[in-house]
């Protein structure tokens, strides 16, 4: 397939990228691996007349940590997470996650701010990052403001960026001993039919669990009722509680049949994970060693 | 041309410049302008891994990657492997466990090795079916190429 011709635009400064993007309106798209956008513009489902490359705008690249947080710049790759010492030092379970994107080409161009701005709900990062409690920080002309991760999917392909925003960054809480978050995914194609996220947070004897799921709705949805039922079981009796209660939370998501699996099929894959995915969270917690996802 | 973009790449070790048109796609540019057919377009979606080049040294999917976005890297295809004459040690232990059948998904399959090899020498069996789970053999002859991998680390 060949694109449709249009005008490419290479700015090394975020004040240009914003005055292309209000020069051209809703006429450019900004890209920076071009992984989602070139495939919707070679399928002919989007046509811009502008192209403004983002990956020479250095102020948007970088992965450091900044207090208790990760700082992961708009231009950082999967790949460049994935190898990250200091990702994989200070949230493991993120860094595993991104050695299991897709493939090791799409890994080596894509980003996770452009995963994320695409909203593709068959997508890994957005239900981990909602359960690690990170934020999406975006920037306009104007301002700059902080969403959390768990907020910004609102549908299919649609997120709360305005259309002069952009994401500069994505904010993870460094993940501290006795805390353990693991992502877990089953799918016979490219992309997952269901993810599972899940956290083990023990605190001074007391025990919380975080549990979100992915790619079955059209955005990450929060496991909230399993999660409280849970608040407070030591890890050792989840597995009296858990498999009823994920099992009951499963059936009544309302998960789409497409072409990666029927709805009771994914359904049941949901509640596999969840405890599979909440099992190995606590065994990180514990000091277990993650591997790729 | 809409949009003519001078790109300056080096092109297996040869420095290079083109004029091309910015909606070109990288598989077009090496097959149709550099004539260098060994990378292949297959899904055209990121997903068999047939068109696989590597861009400074990390495999990409050259299908749906912009020429534009190759200023200033260094680009390795097939063609580029062999030096004087001599198979790369990837390519002779592919030709040495006949790690092919119909041979389309060879290109893809030796680079992303060459890549692999590259970053981890010595890598287990479980991280060479993990960063090659992305070239699919439609022919399914994994184990041939699995076998020849292995023999390389």
């Amino acid at each position: 397939m060949f694109l449709a011709p249009f005008k490419h635009h290479r700015p090394t400064e975020l004040s240009a990228v914003f005055e292309a993007l209000a020069k051209y309106g809703d006429e450019a798209a900004v890209y920076a691996g071009g992984t989602e956008l070139l495939l919707a513009l070679k399928a002919r489902v989007l046509r811009y007349e502008h192209l403004i490359d983002l990956k020479r705008v250095r102020e948007l690249a970088g992965i450091k940590v900044d207090g208790e947080e990760l700082v992961i710049g708009a231009l950082a790759t999967h790949h460049e997470i994935a190898n990250s010492a200091v990702v994989k030092q200070h949230v493991p379970a993120y860094a595993a996650l991104s050695e299991g994107i897709a493939n090791i080409r799409v890994r080596s161009a894509g980003t996770l701010a452009g995963n994320l701005s695409f909203s593709e709900p068959h997508s890994d990062p957005p239900s981990l990052l909602a359960a690690m409690g990170a934020s999406v920080t975006l920037v306009s002309p104007q301002a700059r403001r902080s969403v959390p991760a768990a907020e910004f999917i609102v549908g299919e392909f649609t997120t709360v960026r305005n259309e002069d925003e952009l994401i500069a960054e994505i904010r993870i809480p460094l993940t501290r001993a006795g805390e353990g978050y693991r992502y877990l995914k089953f799918g016979h194609l490219e992309r997952p039919a269901v993810g599972a996220s899940a956290g083990c947070i023990i605190r001074g004897g007391h025990t919380r669990y975080r549990l979100w799921l992915g790619a079955l709705g059209d955005h990450p949805i929060h496991a909230a009722e399993v999660e409280d039922a849970i608040a407070g079981v030591p890890v050792a009796l989840l597995p009296d509680v858990l498999p009823k209660l994920a099992v009951s939370f499963a059936s009544k998501i309302s998960a789409t049949s497409d072409l990666h699996g029927s709805a009771d099929y994914k359904q049941h894959l949901a509640s596999v994970l969840m405890q599979r995915a909440l099992a190995a969270a606590c065994a990180a917690a514990s000091g277990e060693r993650v591997s790729h996802a | 041309m809409l949009d003519p973009q001078t790109v300056s790449f080096t092109l297996n070790g040869t420095p290079t410049e083109l004029t091309i048109d910015a909606s070109e796609l990288l598989v077009d540019v090496l097959r149709d302008r550099c004539r260098l057919k060994g990378t292949k377009r297959s899904c055209d979606v990121e997903v068999c891994g047939a068109c696989t080049v590597l861009a400074d040294g990390l495999p990409v999917s050259s299908c749906t990657t912009l020429a534009v976005d190759i200023d200033g890297k260094s680009i390795t295809t097939i063609e580029g492997l062999a030096k004087d004459g001599k198979l790369s040690r990837v390519q002779q232990a592919f030709v040495d466990h006949a790690a092919m059948q119909c041979g389309f998904c060879t290109s893809g399959m030796v680079l992303a090795t060459t890549a692999l090899l590259e970053q981890k020498p010595s890598a287990s069996e479980e991280e060479i079916r993990h960063f090659l789970r992305g070239n699919i053999c439609r022919c399914t002859g994994y184990i041939k190429i699995l076998e020849a991998v292995k023999s390389l680390v």
